[in-house]
């Protein structure tokens, strides 16, 4: 028998009514959610990934569609019923009860046993490094301490799936970086399906075993986080996801002229956009040979950036390429403002759309 | 420096004025408790006595009276904060058909000046033909309360991150065991602010229950009804203890905030 999936939405629709008017939050989106896996959510905020968690938490019933977890149609099932919990944005911790009170919440609503309530709460106060803590509220604590006592309130519940609504947002960076490694390992130690909603790209490449890239209510792209980085399927994915440098024009058997030089699209023809990645253009005086795609600008702009260089280089049509040179060693070719240069790259990072 | 100084004394000076204002009838009020007066008036310090304590029920209508405020207060007030808390919760956290409707009634409520408020309680009463007794008291000093009760409860709740609710019934919590555990002891200073005030605003009133009595005498109507003849002392006594049990539970409040933070 096929391995069930933990979550599966089946073209899942929200409308809302505002001033008479419909508004569709998500437009239709279909997932697969592997059992164990760490799934991101990723767009800018109004993208429809924050309204689809809360379809899956049962917090908005969805308009059209089906929510399954586990195999099972919970779509009219309420969020106290559903085997899922969720990590809020906010926390959301009960300001009135202590940090033990808050964790062994949702046993006690489900009867656990006093002794076996004890037992899980403790071992998971353990595993969020929070022992010895217990007695505090909420509010004597620091962002990361409350982060981990929701990370702890939610999975003490062995939930089929931990739903993580921007966790890390109202932390800083080092501690978001921190709490990034920690929660994959805690994802491992515990084992649990893991759906993380983020607007953070790097968060999202860093922990995620797939990502769904989303856009105005729809699903853009569903993969992995090379995938996504290295073959953008939209152009949306390539402008949200890195820095992307997009060519445009009308490509004529396989060749798209631009910019004084040329850009390699085989099998093309007609109008195209391409996407190159700035860490993928080399820079440099001499042209390059027929092989490569190349074009013709001047340096505009160098920045230093210590781990490497970036550079703006205006082609001859006005549209502006960023290349990101590694400082490898001090034989790095380096090129000054107003420098004439060739950039070029292989065929096969050129990604080409239709347009 | 000087002037600083100088400003803080006098800072000082007008803060006791303000507290002696303040507390001066009160203080008039307990210490004619202790009057040991002759005459038929308790308006000139003639001695000190316990006499009053003593006696403190032995004029069986004052007695009758201070009971029937008692009950008339507390089952007002429990109405009040079943009510005002559902309503309250209802205008701060849903949007729903008549809510500017209720919102408006709400403040006009507390704009209503008594003496109409009063007056158009009983001819509603009379043109129902409710008799007027303790029933009518508690219903009128519902409606006059209500908002007291509503508006310390919404303000309260719209401080209330929604997502506090979203994670008990996440959690696994009902409805109602949400309600139980994480609404109400989240709104409950609300609740009872409300509360105290709802029982403060009930135990003396005058205006309004003046109307509506009937032939129910409750507290501040005996006490009006005995200026001409000469108020007993145990009115200072009776009043010496409400505002004690009133300190009391202001005390026992501070404290409990304390401890809590």
């Amino acid at each position: 028998m096929a391995e069930l999936n933990a979550i599966e939405l089946e073209d899942v629709v929200k409308e809302y009514v505002t001033h008479g008017e419909v508004v569709q939050a998500v437009k239709g989106v279909t997932l697969d959610i592997a059992e164990g896996e760490f799934f991101s959510l990723l767009g800018p905020s109004g993208c429809g990934k924050t309204t689809t968690m809360r379809m899956i938490a049962g917090f908005e019933p969805p308009t059209k569609g089906l929510v399954r977890l586990h195999g099972q149609d919970v779509t009219n099932v309420p969020p106290n019923k559903r085997d899922v919990n969720m990590v809020f944005q906010s926390y959301a911790l009960f300001p009135h009860m202590s940090v033990w009170d808050n964790v062994a919440f949702g046993l006690k609503q489900r009867r656990t046993p006093q002794e076996e309530i004890r037992r899980r709460v403790g071992e998971m106060l353990e595993i969020v490094d929070l022992t010895g803590r217990e007695r505090r509220r909420p509010r004597e604590m620091s962002g990361g301490q409350q982060q981990r006592v929701a990370l702890a309130r939610a999975l003490v519940n062995r939930p089929r799936a931990l739903l993580l609504d921007e966790p890390l947002g109202a932390l800083d960076l080092k501690l978001r970086q921190a709490m990034q490694i920690e929660l994959k390992r805690i994802q491992r130690e515990v084992g649990i399906t893991f759906v993380y909603v983020t607007h953070d790209q790097n968060e999202a490449l860093t922990m995620s075993d797939r990502i769904a890239v989303m856009n105005d209510g729809l699903v853009e792209q569903l993969a992995g986080p090379r995938e996504v980085y290295e073959r953008p399927a939209t152009a949306f994915v390539a402008g949200f996801i890195g820095t992307s440098n997009l060519l445009a024009g009308a490509a004529k058997g396989g060749v798209l002229e631009i910019g004084g030089g040329r850009v390699l699209v085989p099998g093309r023809d007609g109008n195209v956009t391409v996407t190159v990645r700035p860490e993928k253009i080399v820079i440099g005086t001499e042209e390059p040979g027929p092989d490569l795609s190349a074009v013709r600008g001047t340096v505009a702009e160098v920045a230093y950036l210590g781990t490497y260089n970036s550079y703006a280089v205006s082609l001859a049509d006005k549209a502006e390429i960023t290349v990101f040179q590694q400082n490898a060693n001090d034989a790095t070719v380096t090129a000054e403002r107003g420098d004439s240069v060739w950039l070029s790259w292989q065929a096969q990072h050129s990604y080409v759309m239709e347009s | 420096m000087r002037g600083t100084r100088l400003g803080d004394r006098l800072l000082h000076i007008y803060t006791w004025i303000i507290i002696v204002w303040l507390s001066s009838p009160i203080a008039v009020m307990i210490l004619f408790g202790f009057n040991d007066k002759q005459s038929k008036s308790n308006t000139s310090w003639q001695g000190f006595t316990l006499r009053w304590y003593a006696e403190l029920f032995d004029i069986p209508d004052l007695t009758v009276a201070l009971r029937n405020s008692l009950v008339v207060a507390a089952a007002s007030t429990v109405i009040t904060v079943v009510i005002g808390t559902m309503l309250g919760l209802a205008l701060g956290r849903h949007r729903f058909r008549g809510q500017g409707l209720t919102n408006f009634l709400v403040f006009a409520a507390l704009s209503t000046p008594e003496l109409v408020m009063g007056a158009s309680l009983l001819s509603l009463f009379v043109s129902g033909n409710v008799p007027r007794d303790a029933t009518t008291i508690i219903i009128s000093h519902v409606l006059f309360s209500l908002s007291f009760v509503v508006v310390t409860v919404r303000a309260r709740i719209v401080t209330l991150d929604p997502s506090l609710e979203e994670a008990a019934r996440d959690l696994g919590a009902t409805a109602w065991g949400t309600f139980r555990q994480v609404t109400l002891p989240s709104i409950m200073p609300g609740v009872l602010a409300g509360a105290m005030l709802s029982f403060a605003l009930s135990i003396d009133d005058y205006v309004v229950t003046s109307f509506v009595n009937g032939s129910t005498v409750t507290f501040p109507l005996w006490i009006v009804g005995a200026v001409k003849t000469g108020i007993p002392p145990q009115v200072n006594v009776m009043g010496t203890l409400i505002f004690g049990v009133g300190v009391l539970i202001a005390v026992g409040n501070a404290v409990a905030a304390r401890r809590r933070r």
